[in-house]
C-alpha cells in the first residue's frame, strides 16, 4: 500500500493537472474569441460562406438582393423590375434575418467591451468633428435618434442609406455578391464592380465627407 | 429524391426557358434557381448559416464604421486583410466545386451563372462606394449593426430598401 500510494498521488495530481489544463484553456479560448478577430481568422471564414450556401442549396452569397426582395414583397407598385416570384429567393431574407440574429448574440455573448482599436491618426482626426466614443463598432455619436434630422445626421444615415441600397442595385451586388461571391467566380464585371465601389468610397471619405463631418 | 439526374446542361436549359428568373436575374449577381420544391422550413439552415455571418461580420469589426474609415484612408491593412483573404478561400472553393462537380445537400448539381457586363456596375458602383463610406455598411453589415442593438440603423435599412425600390422605377431612363 504505501509502494502504491506514490503512484496514486501521482495519478491523482496528473488528473487534476489535466482538468485544469482543459479549464485554462476552455477560459482561455473564450477570452480569445471574446477578442476582435483577426483578419487571417475572419477573412478566411468569411470566404467559406460562398461554398457554405453553394453545398446548402445552390445559393449564390449576396445580400443586397434581399432589399429588392423586401420591394417585391410589400411595394411593387406594379413596377416590372419587381414582377417576379419573390417567395423563391425567400432563402436570402431568412440570411438577411439570421445575419441580424448573430450580431446580436455577438454583441451580447461574444462582446469584451473594449473599444475598437484603430489608427491613432484617424482619432486625432475624428476627434476635430466630436467624435470621442469609441465603445460601439457604430459611433453613437453620429448614428443615433437625436441626430438623425440635423443635416450631418440626415446625410450620413438617410442620404447614406439611400445610396447604399440605389447604388448596390444600380450596380448587380454589393460587397458580398460582387467583390467576395463574382470574384471567387473569376468575374470580371464583378472586378469593375469592386474597383468602383473602392474608388467611390475614396473619393467619399477623403475629399466629400471631411465637408459633411463640419456640419 | 431522385434529383441527382438532372444534368447541369438541363438545368441550363431550365434556367433559359423561365421567364420569372429572367426578371428576378436582372441587375443581381446573386440569384440561382432550383428545380427541387422544399417546405419553408428547409430555409431554416439559411437562417444558421446567416447567423455564422452576422457573428463574423461583427466580431472581425468590418461592420464598424471606424474600420471602413481606416480602409478608405488607407490607414490600416485589417479590412484589406479580411476581404483579400475571403476571396481567395472563395476562388480555392469554387475552383474546387467545379473541379470536382461538387453537388448540394440535396444532390442537385451546383451551377454558378456568368455576369455580364453593363454600365450600371461602374456608375451603380461608385454610388455605392459614397453610402458605404458614409454609413460605413453595405446591406449584409446594415442587418448585423441593427443586430448588435444600433437601433437607428433601422431607418438607414429603410433608406437603401427606398433606394432600391427608386432604382427598380427609374431603371428603364438610367443607363446601362
Amino acid at each position: 500500500m504505501q509502494k502504491r500510494l506514490p503512484i496514486h498521488c501521482a495519478m491523482y495530481t496528473a488528473s487534476v493537472f489535466h482538468h485544469s489544463l482543459i479549464f485554462i484553456f476552455i477560459m482561455h479560448f473564450t477570452d480569445l474569441i471574446k477578442q476582435p478577430w483577426p483578419w487571417y481568422v475572419a477573412g478566411p471564414l468569411i470566404g467559406l460562406t460562398v461554398p457554405l450556401l453553394l453545398i446548402l442549396g445552390n445559393k449564390t452569397f449576396g445580400i443586397s438582393s434581399s432589399l429588392r426582395h423586401i420591394c417585391a414583397a410589400c411595394f411593387p407598385a406594379g413596377i416590372s423590375f419587381f414582377q417576379y416570384n419573390w417567395k423563391k429567393e425567400v432563402w436570402n431574407l431568412f440570411f438577411a434575418a439570421g445575419i441580424a440574429a448573430g450580431g446580436y448574440i455577438a454583441a451580447r455573448f461574444l462582446n469584451n467591451h473594449q473599444p475598437v482599436a484603430i489608427n491613432t491618426h484617424l482619432v486625432s482626426i475624428l476627434q476635430h468633428y466630436g467624435v470621442h466614443n469609441y465603445s460601439g463598432l457604430v459611433p453613437t455619436e453620429l448614428f443615433n435618434w437625436q441626430s438623425l434630422l440635423t443635416v450631418r445626421g440626415f446625410i450620413l444615415m438617410i442620404a447614406g442609406g439611400f445610396l447604399v441600397g440605389f447604388g448596390t442595385r444600380y450596380a448587380g451586388g454589393c460587397t458580398s455578391g460582387h467583390a467576395i461571391m463574382g470574384l471567387s467566380n473569376l468575374q470580371w464585371p464583378s472586378l469593375v464592380a469592386t474597383c468602383c465601389f473602392m474608388a467611390g468610397g475614396f473619393i467619399m471619405a477623403n475629399l466629400i465627407l471631411p465637408f459633411i463631418m463640419r456640419l | 429524391m431522385s434529383t441527382t439526374e438532372i444534368t447541369e446542361k438541363e438545368h441550363r436549359q431550365f434556367l433559359q426557358e423561365d421567364t420569372d428568373f429572367e426578371v428576378r436575374s436582372l441587375d443581381t449577381a446573386c440569384i440561382n434557381e432550383s428545380e427541387l420544391s422544399h417546405p419553408w422550413w428547409y430555409n431554416i439552415k439559411y437562417c444558421i448559416a446567416g447567423g455564422w455571418f452576422g457573428i463574423l461580420l461583427v466580431k472581425s469589426e468590418v461592420i464598424s464604421w471606424f474600420r471602413i474609415q481606416e480602409m478608405f484612408r488607407l490607414q490600416s491593412f485589417h479590412m484589406y486583410g479580411v476581404i483579400g483573404s475571403a476571396i481567395v478561400v472563395g476562388i480555392i472553393s469554387v475552383w474546387i466545386i467545379k473541379k470536382f462537380k461538387l453537388k448540394t445537400i440535396h444532390g442537385e448539381p451546383i451551377v454558378l451563372l456568368s455576369k455580364q457586363f453593363n454600365k450600371g456596375q461602374v456608375y451603380g458602383g461608385l454610388l455605392f462606394g459614397f453610402g458605404w463610406a458614409l454609413t460605413g455598411a453595405c446591406p449584409g453589415p446594415l442587418f448585423a449593426q441593427i443586430g448588435t442593438g444600433a437601433s437607428v440603423i433601422i431607418i438607414t435599412l429603410l433608406s437603401a430598401v427606398l433606394g432600391t425600390w427608386v432604382y427598380g422605377y427609374l431603371r428603364d431612363k438610367l443607363p446601362h
